[in-house]
């Protein structure tokens, strides 16, 4: 469970699953494939049947076992933007009646949340866990470039160069937290680099 | 009943300055001598003759300058004003608001006539008159919110009500207190006001988001927030922040008076009849010390609160490098004689 | 802290649409104009009158707004006369006139179209018609996708069906006649529905309850399944109150909610939807002999549990008294 307190930080509760839904498709990626090879769910034949899987490795080793895991389909993504692509297309053909879910880094999940909620799918209504690392996704709040994988504050934005603090301040839409310049004031005073989100 | 609009800059040589008759209406928003935040909402009915409150929405002389500096920002930085798509019916809403409020309240400067859908509108003091057809975009130069809030005080946020909760889907942004619209847009009450030191703590925010949700129409309401600001600048956002941050290092005990500001946000929220949303104007006002200084109720009360600010609070309000220097200043305004209760001078 | 503000209006049209069904056209008085409102609003009702014995006696009833939303000039509602009336459908029906007044609340949106759905199911048993017309008003006129699926007992007995076919169609207006065996096929509807579709229901509560219940079954999350339901208080043994704040006491009728005895009393207390929903009638309760008999769905468990607040628009009393801080 990730640290509660930030209030812009969505709860990620846990993939539970719903019971009654006709397809689960699972958008899953690096220590995410955990959640599901975790679930109970998983023994059951007939959730197996119903149930779809996107993956993106992006570093774990997991890959052989959530493919081993019987489920209707599997298909593994080179990477995180293919695996949204894909995501992006199956969803806009999809029915009600499919429920949407979703592990991996913060980052990841709000990616995939947000091809979701775009194609129409009830932001509430997605099943999201937390796995893997804690580096964070960050926009920069002065030129708005992502920058991914960050792991310190202050750190600089592969953008635009300026020196960012990391705010506890979590955009869902951007799947990001933002970064302030944290120099403006007094060039000069750069607190020292620390490593934080591992 | 006229106004004369200044001519002033709120950048560069900060030309902006209260008239008398500005300062003596300043929404000064300390009713004691201490703060804390409460959820301090009020009925949004009309008030004193020449106040603040007489009008639902406020026109005062700094308009001309203000919509001149809002044009600016907006050039530089077009994601200022962002409106989701679902929001268009919303827009309109507050298109009619604002026009008829104005209309209404200051009919020597605005005055709209309506002929079923066209409508004709007229603005004296920017100079603008403009016939269109209310619901269709494609005859206004601007979507409709543009349109309107580039001829508007203030900010405005429209809030979207779904899932018993409110989401931040629109907006015209240009002079925050130190948030950016881009990065907030599409976020529900509580993650919006997720930096907020302390407030969540005291359950300010459940019991503010319950009343939201039964606003009624008609029953408009309004609470004030404040911070500082050094130099009058509208936009102290924190897209522009490398541009007033360093503004923060450079006070001294001789410029206090004219540099340091005090900044109110006089926030409003109005339920929106087609679109079930709610429109949160955050109107500013400025007021520089010497100008604070000036009603001496204000200035003993303000010394007072700014000493005994609980530090969390001055940190966020982003005052803790000059606040010493400024309370030293404004101790010479305190003669440690008792202030009335609320607001008004005396 | 929010008032009920009431508009004065005069009812200029009673039409009888159906068996026990008639709608009132209700103009401002004073040439004013109505606020304009989102489909899915409703508005409270005030209806003064005098019982049989001359006393006066007043109804508060909220009902759908089924008129246009953008036309401010007038409202229409349409009142089914129910069987076992608490008074005011019978009033409504048998005693208002045209040429009468009536005062009405601000219109209040408890179910409204959801902005971000991509398509829009509506389901409609009997009465349940009226706020789906101001809603398909209001999308027809943003070309929103919507279907009804409208279901009543006989072709005398609904109302509107064929206005509203004609109006939008037969490919978005489906009709179920129950009297000649046509019944919505739940199953077949949920079926392959787009993603972002909504499901709205308006009607009895058992209809409400087995669409919800079929929703869920075919894999739809409850965020995307909302519904309404025209509520009356329930009934049941009479029972005393004492307002703290008021120093007045008094009994609660059988057929009679707290909040319509308080307002019998000429006491203003806050209420907005009257349906135990919406939370705005919330009392503290100061102290009691007996049990509440919690009817609402706003509080939480542990709140009924506690005693401490009642929602004085549905909930009941069983015992010696209860004295609310009013």
């Amino acid at each position: 469970m990730l640290v509660s307190g930030i209030k812009s930080r969505p709860v990620y509760q846990g993939l539970e699953v719903d019971p009654y839904a006709r397809r689960h498709l699972f958008a899953l990626g690096g220590e995410g494939a955990l959640a599901l090879l975790e679930r109970p769910e998983l023994k059951d034949a007939e959730f197996r049947a119903k149930a779809e899987i996107l993956y993106a490795a992006d570093g774990s080793t997991h890959a052989t076992a959530l493919q081993a895991a019987g489920a209707a389909g599997y298909w593994q993504a080179p990477s995180i933007p293919t695996l949204l692509t894909r995501l992006h297309v199956m969803l806009s053909t999809a029915h009600m009646g499919l429920r949407l879910y979703t592990a991996g880094t913060e980052g990841f999940i709000g990616q995939v949340m947000k091809v979701g909620t775009d194609a129409g799918v009830n932001f509430h209504s997605i099943r999201t866990e937390h796995r893997g690392s804690l580096a964070r996704r960050m926009s920069c709040v002065h030129c708005k470039g992502i920058t991914e994988n960050v792991t310190t504050s202050p750190f600089v934005c592969s953008h635009c160069g300026l020196t960012l603090l990391v705010r506890d301040h979590y955009s869902r839409r951007l799947g990001a937290f933002q970064g302030v310049c944290i120099n403006a004031e007094v060039p000069a005073e750069i607190p020292p680099v620390e490593e934080l989100y591992k | 009943m006229s106004i004369a609009f200044k001519k002033e800059t709120f950048r560069d040589d900060f030309t902006f300055r209260n008239s008398p008759a500005a300062i003596r209406r300043f929404p000064f928003p300390f009713a004691e001598d201490s703060y804390m935040y409460a959820v301090n909402i009020e009925p949004h009915v009309s008030g004193k003759t020449g106040s603040v409150f007489e009008h639902p929405i406020d026109v005062d002389e700094h308009y001309v300058g203000e919509m001149e500096d809002r044009a600016k920002v907006l050039a530089e930085d077009p994601l200022r004003c962002q409106a989701l798509p679902h929001m268009m019916p919303a827009q309109w809403d507050l298109l009619e608001l604002l026009m008829e409020s104005k209309a209404k309240s200051y009919p020597d400067v605005f005055s709209l006539t309506k002929d079923g859908d066209k409508w004709h509108w007229v603005n004296k003091a920017l100079g603008i008159d403009d016939k269109f057809t209310f619901g269709d975009t494609s005859t206004l130069p601007y979507e409709p919110m543009e349109y309107v809030t580039r001829q508007s005080q203030g900010d405005f946020c429209i809030l979207d009500q779904r899932d018993n909760n409110l989401w931040m889907d629109a907006g015209m942004v240009t002079t925050q207190a130190d948030w950016s619209l881009d990065f907030d847009i599409g976020m529900n009450f509580m993650e919006w006001h997720g930096p907020v030191p302390l407030a969540h703590q005291l359950g300010v925010f459940e019991r503010a988001l319950k009343f939201m949700l039964n606003l009624q129409h008609g029953h408009p309401v309004r609470r004030f927030n404040w911070t500082m600001t050094i130099n009058p600048r509208l936009d102290t956002s924190p897209e522009n922040y490398h541009k007033w941050g360093p503004d923060r290092t450079t006070v001294t005990p001789e410029n206090v008076g004219e540099k340091v500001h005090l900044r109110v946000e006089l926030q409003s929220f109005f339920r929106l009849p087609r679109s079930n949303a709610i429109v949160f104007p955050i109107r500013c006002y400025l007021i520089s010390m010497q100008e604070l200084v000036t009603i001496p109720k204000w200035g003993r009360r303000f010394h007072r609160v700014l000493k005994g600010l609980h530090p969390d609070l001055a940190d966020y309000k982003g005052l803790t490098r000059y606040r010493p220097t400024v309370v030293e200043w404004l101790s010479q305004y305190d003669d440690g004689a008792p202030t009335s209760p609320g607001w008004d001078p005396e | 802290m929010t008032k009920n503000v009431d508009h004065e209006v005069e009812v200029t049209a009673i039409t009888q649409v159906a068996d026990t069904v008639k709608r009132f056209r209700l103009v401002p008085v004073d040439g004013k104009t109505l606020p304009i409102f989102s489909g899915g609003s409703h508005a409270v009702v005030t209806m003064r009158g005098t019982d049989a014995g001359g006393a006066p006696v007043l109804y508060r009833n909220p009902y759908s707004l089924m008129s246009s939303p953008n036309d401010p000039s007038y409202y229409e509602i349409s009142v089914l006369k129910v069987l076992n009336s608490r008074g005011g459908s019978h009033f409504m029906h048998d005693r208002v006139k045209v040429g009468d007044r009536l005062s009405l609340s601000n219109p209040v949106n408890l179910f409204p179209v959801e902005h971000l759905g991509r398509k829009h199911i509506f389901i409609a048993g009997g009465i349940g018609i009226t706020p789906f017309m101001a809603m398909m008003d209001g999308l027809a006129a943003q070309g929103g996708p919507f279907e009804l699926h409208y279901g009543f007992r006989s072709r005398t007995h609904g109302a509107y069906w064929r206005d509203l076919q004609d109006r939008y169609g037969e490919a978005r207006v489906k009709l179920y006649c129950e009297g000649e065996g046509q019944m919505i096929d739940a199953d077949q509807l949920l079926e392959h529905q787009p993603l972002g579709t909504n499901l709205y229901i308006c009607g009895p509560g058992a209809m409400i309850a087995f669409f919800t219940d079929k929703a869920r079954q075919a894999g739809w999350p409850v965020e995307n399944i909302h519904s309404e339901q025209f509520l009356a208080p329930p009934s049941g043994k009479p029972f005393l109150v004492k307002l703290k704040k008021s120093k007045i006491e008094f009994m609660v009728g059988e057929h009679q909610s707290i909040l319509e005895a308080i307002e019998a009393h000429d006491i203003d207390a806050n209420f907005l939807c009257r349906g135990g929903a919406c939370g705005q009638c919330e009392t503290a309760v100061c102290g009691m002999d007996g049990e509440i008999q919690h009817n609402d769905h706003y509080l939480t468990d542990d709140e009924k549990q506690s005693g401490k607040k009642i929602m004085i628009c549905v909930s009941r009393f069983k015992g010696g008294e209860l004295v609310l801080d009013l």
